[in-house]
C-alpha cells in the first residue's frame, strides 16, 4: 500500500460524503447526513495515515522530510485541515448542513491535487533553501488558517443562500442565520491567528535563509493584502456592528484573496517564493 | 488652527473609519507592486508600458514602491491613527478597570442580563460561607463588603487584563514597524548618515581569498566588516538524480591576522558574528581545478591548481599529468577525465569524481589523488540592530490577538441580605465576549447554588 492509493481513497470518501451532504440538504433527510459524517471521519482516517506514509516514502529518496513542499502536498494538507477543522465544528456546534459547502472543497482540492497535469505528485528531496525546522512551523500555521478561511467562505456562501432562499421555503436543515453568522466570526478569529502565525514563522524563516524578514516578495505582500483584509473585516464587526450580509460577502471576497495568495503568485507572479509552484 | 479645528483633527486621526479607509487603501495600493516589476532598469518600463506610463511610474516611484514618498506616508498615517486611537481609549479602559466593583446595588444588578434571584432558608453568614466555597470551587476568587443596610456583595472577576489585548496588538504593530525603521539601511544612510549602523551587502569570495569589507546592494559601496573573513573551501553535493542537496562553505574569521573562528555557513545555516550575519546565497564556478597528490611508499606531496587540457609536471613525484576531458552541468563539473604517466609503461587515463580520493597504481608507486573544482561563494551580509524589536513585536502580537479573542473579561456578583430567618440571594454575571459560554458557566452555578 503506497500512500497516493491512500490519498485516492481519501479523495472518493470526500466525494461520496459531499453527496450524502447535499443529498441531506436536498432531501432534507438527517439520515444522509450521519452517512456523510462517518464517510468525513473515515477520509480524513485514511489522510492522516496516508501523509505519514508519504512522510515515510521520503525517505528513499534524501534524509526523509515532512510531505509539505510542494504544489501537491500543500493542496493534499490544505484539503486535510479544512476536513479535520470542519469535523471539529460539526462536533462542537452540532451543524451537519455545513458539510454540503465545505465537503466539496475538500473533494475539490484533493481532485485537482490528483488529476491536474500541472500538478506534479511525484516524491523529490530537499532542496537546500527547505532544509530547515520553520518549514514545518511556516506550512501548518499558514494551512491551519488556510482551512478556517476555506470555512469561513462557505459559511459566507452559506448565509447569503438561506438568505436569499429564506422568502421561498424555509430549509430546516441549515443553521439559523443568526447562528450561522456568529459562527463565520469564530471562524474569521481562529483563522486570523493563525494566519498571522503563518506570515510571523515565514518571516523569521526568510530571515534565517535569506537575511530579510520583509521584502515585499509577491508571496509576502499577497499574505499581508490579506491580512489587512480580514483585519479590515473583524474591525467592521468589532467596532462598526458589521454583521450578516456584509461579514458574508466579507469572507468570500478574503477567501478569493487567501487563493490568490496561494495560487495565484505562483501561477501569474513571480518571486523567490517559487517551491510550491510545480 | 483653533481648538475647534484641532479637537476635529484628533478626532478623525483617532476614529476606526480612518483605520478601515487605510486599510483598505494599504491592501488595494499594496497590490500594484506585485504586478509592476519593481527596482528593474528604466528602459524595461517605457519599453513594457509606453513612454508616458513609463513617466508615470518613475514620478510616483512605482518601481520601488513599498519604499516610495506616499505608502511610507500611507503606512507613518496608519501608525499615527494607530497611536491617537490607542491614546483615546486607553483611559476609558482604565478608569473601567480601576472602577469600584464591590460599590455595585442590587438595582444594578437586577439590570444584568445573566441574574437569578432566590430565596434561601440559610442565615446570611451561613450562605455567605456556601458562596465563597462555590466561587472557589469554580476557580474564582471571591471579595465581599458588607454595605451600611446590612447587606453584603460579593465580588469576583476573571482576566480582567485580556481587555488589553487589542491594545497589545496595536502596541506590537507599532513595535515592529519601529524595529522596520531601526534596522532599515535607508534609515542609516539618510537621517543617520552612518551607512555601517545597518546594511543589506554581499560579497563574491573566491575559495583562499579574504576580504575586509562587503559591497551594500543596490548603492555598491563598500562597507568595511571590521574583520576578515576567509573563504576555505565550497562545496556542492548531489542527491543523486541530480538536484542540489547541500551548498557549504567552510569560513574562517580573522581579527588582526589571527584565526578566531572556523565554521561553515550553509543555506539556512548563516554565520553570526559580531552583529553581522552572512548567509550562502550564491556560488560561481571557475574552470580551474585543484588537486592534491601523495606519492606512496615516499610520503612526498603536491597541491596544484590548474586548468583542464593542460600537462603539469611534478618533479619530486616524478609524473606528468592533466585534465583531458570533463562532465559538466552547466558550470559545475560533476567529474574529470585525467591523464597521468611517470615515464614507465602506458599512462593511466580515467574518471574522477570531484572530492573523491582515488588510488592509482603505477610502476614507480602508488599515486592518492583528489581533485576539487575550484569556486567562489556568494555570501550575502546584513547588519539589521532593528530585528530583535520585530520579534519582540511578532511575539506580542500573537499573545494579544489571543488575548483579544479567546480570553474574556468576565465578572460575578452575589447580593446577599437578611429576609426573616434567612436570606434573599441575587447572583448576576456579566462578560465582554463569548458571552454564550458564559452564559453556561453562570447557569450551570446557578444551579449549584439553588440545590441547597
Amino acid at each position: 500500500m503506497d500512500s497516493s492509493l491512500l490519498f485516492g481513497f481519501s479523495m472518493i470518501a470526500y466525494i461520496l460524503a459531499s453527496a450524502m451532504y447535499l443529498a441531506g440538504l436536498l432531501f432534507k433527510a438527517p439520515r444522509f447526513n450521519l452517512a456523510g459524517t462517518c464517510l468525513t471521519i473515515g477520509g480524513v482516517a485514511m489522510h492522516s495515515l496516508a501523509t505519514l506514509l508519504r512522510w515515510q516514502e521520503t525517505h528513499q529518496v534524501g534524509s526523509g522530510h515532512a510531505p509539505l513542499t510542494n504544489m501537491y502536498e500543500s493542496l493534499v494538507f490544505f484539503a486535510l485541515c479544512t476536513a479535520l477543522l470542519y469535523l471539529f465544528l460539526e462536533y462542537r456546534y452540532k451543524m451537519r448542513g455545513l458539510g454540503a459547502f465545505i465537503l466539496p472543497i475538500a473533494a475539490l482540492i484533493m481532485a485537482y491535487a490528483s488529476f491536474s497535469p500541472r500538478i506534479d505528485d511525484s516524491i523529490k528531496p530537499l532542496i537546500p533553501a527547505l532544509q530547515s525546522n520553520w518549514l514545518i512551523a511556516h506550512v501548518v500555521t499558514c494551512f491551519i488558517g488556510y482551512g478556517a478561511f476555506a470555512i469561513a467562505g462557505a459559511l459566507g456562501l452559506m448565509y447569503l443562500l438561506k438568505k436569499r432562499g429564506a422568502q421561498q421555503r424555509e430549509n430546516g436543515l441549515l443553521p439559523s442565520l443568526a447562528s450561522i453568522d456568529e459562527l463565520t466570526y469564530k471562524t474569521l478569529i481562529f483563522g486570523f491567528l493563525w494566519l498571522s502565525a503563518g506570515i510571523i514563522t515565514g518571516a523569521i524563516w526568510a530571515n534565517e535563509a535569506w537575511g530579510t524578514y520583509w521584502s515585499w516578495d509577491p508571496k509576502e505582500t499577497w499574505s499581508i493584502i490579506t491580512w489587512f483584509l480580514y483585519a479590515l473585516t473583524l474591525h467592521a464587526r468589532f467596532t462598526r456592528g458589521w454583521s450578516g450580509t456584509r461579514i458574508a460577502w466579507l469572507s468570500i471576497v478574503g477567501f478569493v484573496a487567501v487563493l490568490f495568495t496561494y495560487f495565484g503568485v505562483n501561477f501569474f507572479l513571480s518571486g523567490l517564493h517559487s517551491y510550491g509552484a510545480s | 488652527m483653533t481648538a475647534k479645528q484641532k479637537n476635529s483633527l484628533i478626532e478623525l486621526l483617532a476614529s476606526v473609519q480612518l483605520a478601515l479607509f487605510l486599510l483598505f487603501l494599504l491592501s488595494t495600493t499594496a497590490i500594484i507592486g506585485t504586478l509592476i516589476p519593481q527596482h528593474a532598469q528604466p528602459a524595461l518600463y517605457s519599453q513594457q508600458y509606453g513612454p508616458a506610463a513609463a513617466r508615470f511610474i518613475q514620478l510616483l516611484d512605482i518601481d520601488d514602491m513599498y519604499n516610495s514618498w506616499w505608502f511610507l506616508s500611507l503606512l507613518t498615517l496608519f501608525a499615527i491613527n494607530l497611536i491617537v486611537c490607542s491614546a483615546d481609549r486607553l483611559p476609558r479602559l482604565i478608569r473601567l478597570l480601576k472602577r469600584d466593583n464591590l460599590a455595585t446595588t442590587r438595582e444594578q444588578l437586577e439590570r444584568f442580563s445573566l441574574q437569578r434571584a432566590m430565596d434561601s432558608p440559610l442565615p446570611c453568614d451561613e450562605q455567605l460561607g456556601h458562596l465563597q466555597s462555590i466561587f472557589k470551587e469554580h476557580g474564582w476568587k471571591a471579595q465581599e463588603r458588607r454595605t451600611e443596610s446590612g447587606a453584603v456583595l460579593l465580588f469576583a472577576q476573571k482576566a480582567p487584563w485580556s481587555r488589553f489585548g487589542v491594545y497589545l496588538v496595536h502596541a506590537s504593530i507599532l513595535i515592529i514597524l519601529v524595529g522596520a525603521v531601526v534596522g532599515s539601511p535607508a534609515f542609516a544612510r539618510k537621517v543617520l548618515k552612518n551607512s555601517d549602523f545597518a546594511y543589506k551587502g554581499f560579497v563574491m569570495l573566491p575559495e583562499r581569498a579574504f576580504t575586509d569589507h562587503v559591497v551594500a546592494i543596490r548603492q555598491n559601496q563598500p562597507i568595511n566588516l571590521g574583520f576578515m573573513l576567509r573563504c576555505d573551501q565550497f562545496h556542492i553535493e548531489f542527491y543523486d538524480n541530480g538536484m542540489p542537496k547541500t551548498y557549504r562553505s567552510q569560513v574562517t574569521v580573522l581579527e588582526q591576522g589571527q584565526e578566531v573562528l572556523r565554521t561553515e555557513i550553509e543555506v539556512n545555516k548563516p554565520l553570526r558574528y559580531k552583529g553581522v550575519t552572512f548567509y550562502q546565497s550564491s556560488y560561481q564556478p571557475y574552470q580551474n581545478y585543484e588537486i592534491q597528490l601523495k606519492k606512496q611508499p615516499d610520503g612526498v606531496t603536491s597541491t596544484q591548481i590548474i586548468p583542464p587540457a593542460q600537462e603539469t609536471h611534478w618533479e619530486a613525484g616524478g609524473i606528468s599529468y592533466g585534465i583531458i576531458n570533463r562532465e559538466r552541468q552547466g558550470e559545475v563539473t560533476r567529474r574529470v577525465k585525467l591523464w597521468l604517466h611517470d615515464g614507465e609503461g602506458e599512462a593511466s587515463q580515467l574518471w574522477v569524481e570531484m572530492g573523491k580520493e582515488v588510488v592509482i597504481e603505477r610502476p614507480s608507486g602508488q599515486y592518492l589523488l583528489n581533485i576539487k573544482q575550484m569556486y567562489a561563494t556568494g555570501l550575502q551580509a546584513a547588519k539589521d540592530p532593528g530585528v530583535w524589536l520585530v520579534y519582540l513585536g511578532c511575539l506580542l502580537m500573537l499573545t494579544g490577538l489571543y488575548a483579544a479573542f479567546f480570553l474574556s473579561h468576565r465578572k460575578l456578583f452575589a447580593h446577599v441580605q437578611e429576609n426573616g430567618p434567612g436570606c434573599r440571594l441575587l447572583f448576576a454575571g456579566t462578560a465582554n465576549k463569548n458571552k454564550v459560554q458564559f452564559g453556561h458557566v453562570f447557569t450551570r452555578m446557578a444551579d449549584k447554588l439553588q440545590q441547597r
